[in-house]
């Protein structure tokens, strides 16, 4: 996984509270086979609109996306977190995040970032004209009109971050341990050890 | 040295920890993880793009199911008969390239093994008690009938799962639900689950695994158990669990996977053992009386919308949580159904008997039961049976339940989930009611606009025979 340092450029402001996984990755979407391509699929509903902000020349490419409170509630479907990497977004600012959306993003690499409404409010704004620049290092966002909002995060989720390690790169590393449970298994419960082999 | 008391659940898990955190999470080793065609697709994308391997293909079982068609997969020359939706067509495709790509063994889509990962797993001896099962579906709990602590994941844990054959976990708490007494006549696994499912609340098992306790649950079948712990999900529950007994040991025996032999000793004698301890303390019990669960039907979009079939549609205003009286007034707008109504009035234009909750051997002898010399009623447009799996149906061939059915006016399908999701072309259509025997009413599940009303296999006859959901104890 892509190790997340700095996210620095355009910020999509699109500030909308309760956006669910419907929204961000319709269910139809469910049937793939890949986890590229489906940056199509992203916000499919609000992009019909021909002004919609994520088609706009303007934010083409941005790493950032702005929302309101709650984001990404609704189904598990690890979609959403696929759909807005392959968008580009790499960090997601917000009030509020689902738990499972949260989560999900992690894993997939994606930062999300907590901050107070106002802070929020402020982002956006600043977003409509300029970059935004978030430090996770430091854990904290800065915009070029000297605005300076710390956020908090999960010591884990950051050291994984900053180092792009993915939790099964974290688990493999664990071999050992793995390999020792296996062999006293084999020993002990003989019959859960031979799978399908057995036949 | 005495050591403290633990329930089944905690015998498990203590089994399993590879390594323990500080924070209280641990690495878990997984002895049995089944694959299906829908989500696993980009686990293995991920597992290539990153050069790694699947650590334990011999304890991986493949299966497709979920969006497979459920009519004929070969022609008469045994000639594979496209699959029209491009998608579902896809992900199969897919399923077959990585599973003999990562060294899995794969059921094929026209194999007499073949059917609901669910069903399959404990057919199979590949689900054993006392061991750890997972899969990228929800109602993976199944296999916690026969004492297995089951559970569903998503991609990213299937991929986790496949390279490492571990999970990082917290430790759930522990739910006794403890149902004493004997069941009335057309009482069944399914009515007791959905009774579960109204008293505890779609939630009411949230951070726990519960473990099925009490004389009804006891008296029970091996395949009734397997339904009830099916719907353990619906009431919130990470896993459900069954101690396993005689019986269970009775079921898995000379089945393919199953153990053999010196092993087959050993492996009863530790089942034997991880019965729940004397004294041992559940953080949470909750106790039914068998008397008070009758044949049992559903009203709302959530599974804890349940009622007596005897019973009427609740009122909203009866509710004493307002956000629950919302629910359920959406709930009977998408319903079309209005407070009052009894539910034996509620004509039914589908009946579904299918899905891992109910399509086995038992689930349709009981159905072919209530069916045998008769027809379902005309208002009845579309009523299916869909056998859990291949060698379900062939046992029912055996038996001639196929002719009952088809004589009673119903398809007889090749296995799959069918229409327990709106996934392959089994789909209820908009504003029509389908009694159903799977897992889930919610909104869209069986289709778009599907309005869907949990039953068991008997109750799903007696609504095909009459044209409403009956009480299937008038039809005996
Ligand atoms: S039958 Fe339904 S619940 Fe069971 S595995 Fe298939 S889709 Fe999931």
């Amino acid at each position: 996984m892509e190790a997340v340092r700095q996210v620095d450029g355009r910020a999509i402001p699109f500030g909308a509270k309760n956006v669910d996984t419907d929204v961000i990755i319709p269910a139809h979407w469910l049937k793939t086979i890949t986890r590229e391509g489906l940056g199509r699929g992203a916000f499919e509903t609000l992009r019909k609109d021909p002004d919609n902000l994520f088609d706009s020349a303007e934010y083409a490419g941005s790493p950032i996306l702005i929302a309101g409170d709650n984001f990404g509630c609704g189904s598990s479907r690890e979609h959403a977190a696929w759909a807005l990497l392959d968008l580009g977004i790499k960090a997601v600012i917000a009030p509020s995040f689902s738990d499972i959306f949260s989560g999900n993003a992690f894993k997939n690499g994606i930062l999300t970032v907590v901050l107070p409404q106002d802070q929020v409010d402020r982002l956006l704004e600043v977003a409509k004209t300029d970059p935004v620049h978030i430090d996770l290092e430091n854990q904290v966002v800065t915009t070029p009109f000297q605005d300076r909002f710390e956020f908090e995060i999960d010591p884990f989720r950051k050291h994984c971050l900053l180092n792009g390690l993915d939790e099964v790169g974290l688990t493999l590393a664990r071999d050992t341990a793995i390999s020792t449970y296996e062999q006293e298994a084999r020993a002990t419960l003989p019959w859960l050890a031979k799978g399908v082999e057995t036949a | 040295m005495a050591s403290k008391p633990r329930t089944l659940y905690e015998k498990i898990w203590d089994a399993h920890v590879v390594e323990r955190r500080d924070d209280g999470t641990c690495l878990i080793y997984i002895d049995r993880h089944l694959v299906h065609e829908v989500t696993s697709p980009q686990a293995f994308e991920a597992l290539r793009v990153s050069g790694r391997k699947v650590r334990r293909p011999d304890l991986t079982l493949a299966v497709p199911d979920h969006n497979l068609p459920t009519t004929a997969r070969r022609d008469a020359a045994g000639q594979r008969i496209p699959i029209s939706d491009p998608e579902s067509a896809q992900q199969l495709a897919a399923l077959e390239r990585n599973a003999p790509e990562f060294g899995i063994r794969l059921i094929g889509d026209a194999d007499a093994e073949q059917g609901i990962v669910h069903v399959v797993g404990p057919e199979q001896g590949f689900s054993l008690p006392g061991a750890t099962i997972v899969c990228g579906d929800s109602h993976t709990a199944c296999h916690g009938g026969l004492g297995a602590l089951a559970f569903g994941i998503g991609t990213s844990e299937v991929e986790h799962v496949l390279a490492t054959q571990t999970l990082l976990l917290k430790q759930s708490k522990t739910m006794e639900v403890r149902v004493e007494g004997q069941l009335g006549p057309g009482v069944t696994a399914k009515d007791v689950v959905l009774h579960i499912c109204g008293v505890l609340g779609a939630a009411g098992g949230t951070g726990y695994v519960i473990e099925y306790t009490g004389s009804v649950i006891r008296d029970l079948s091996i395949e009734g158990r397997l339904t009830v712990s099916n719907m353990a999900i619906e009431h919130g529950a990470r896993a459900g669990l069954i101690a396993p007994d005689e019986k269970t040991f009775a079921y898995v025996q000379g089945r393919p996977y199953a153990p053999k032999d010196a092993d087959w000793d050993k492996a009863v004698a530790w089942w034997t053992s991880l019965a729940t301890d004397p004294g041992a303390v559940y953080d949470k019990v909750v106790t039914i009386d068998a008397a008070d669960i009758a044949p049992t039907v559903t009203w709302g979009t959530s599974p804890e919308d349940t009622v007596a079939i005897t019973g009427t549609v609740p009122d909203p205003a009866s509710f004493a949580d307002p956000s629950k009286q919302e629910a359920a007034r959406k709930s009977l707008d998408y319903m079309g159904l209005t407070p009052g109504q009894r539910m034996q009035d509620v004509e039914v234009q589908n009946v579904f008997i299918g899905s891992c909750t109910n399509s086995r051997i038992e689930d349709l002898r009981a159905a072919a039961a209530v069916l045998k010399g008769r027809t379902k009623a005309p208002n009845v447009k579309w009523a299916i049976v869909v056998p859990g799996s291949g060698l379900v149906k062939r046992q029912a061939e055996a038996e001639g339940l196929d002719k009952v059915f088809t004589q009673a006016g119903f398809e007889w399908r090749e296995p799959g989930c069918s229409a327990c999701l709106g996934m392959n072309p089994d789909k209820v259509p908009a504003g029509e009611r389908c009694a159903s025997t799977s897992n889930r009413n919610f909104v869209g599940r069986q289709g778009p606009g599907a309005r869907t009303h949990l039953v068991s296999p008997a109750m799903a006859a007696a609504a095909a025979v009459t044209g409403k959901l009956a009480d299937v104890r008038e039809l005996a």
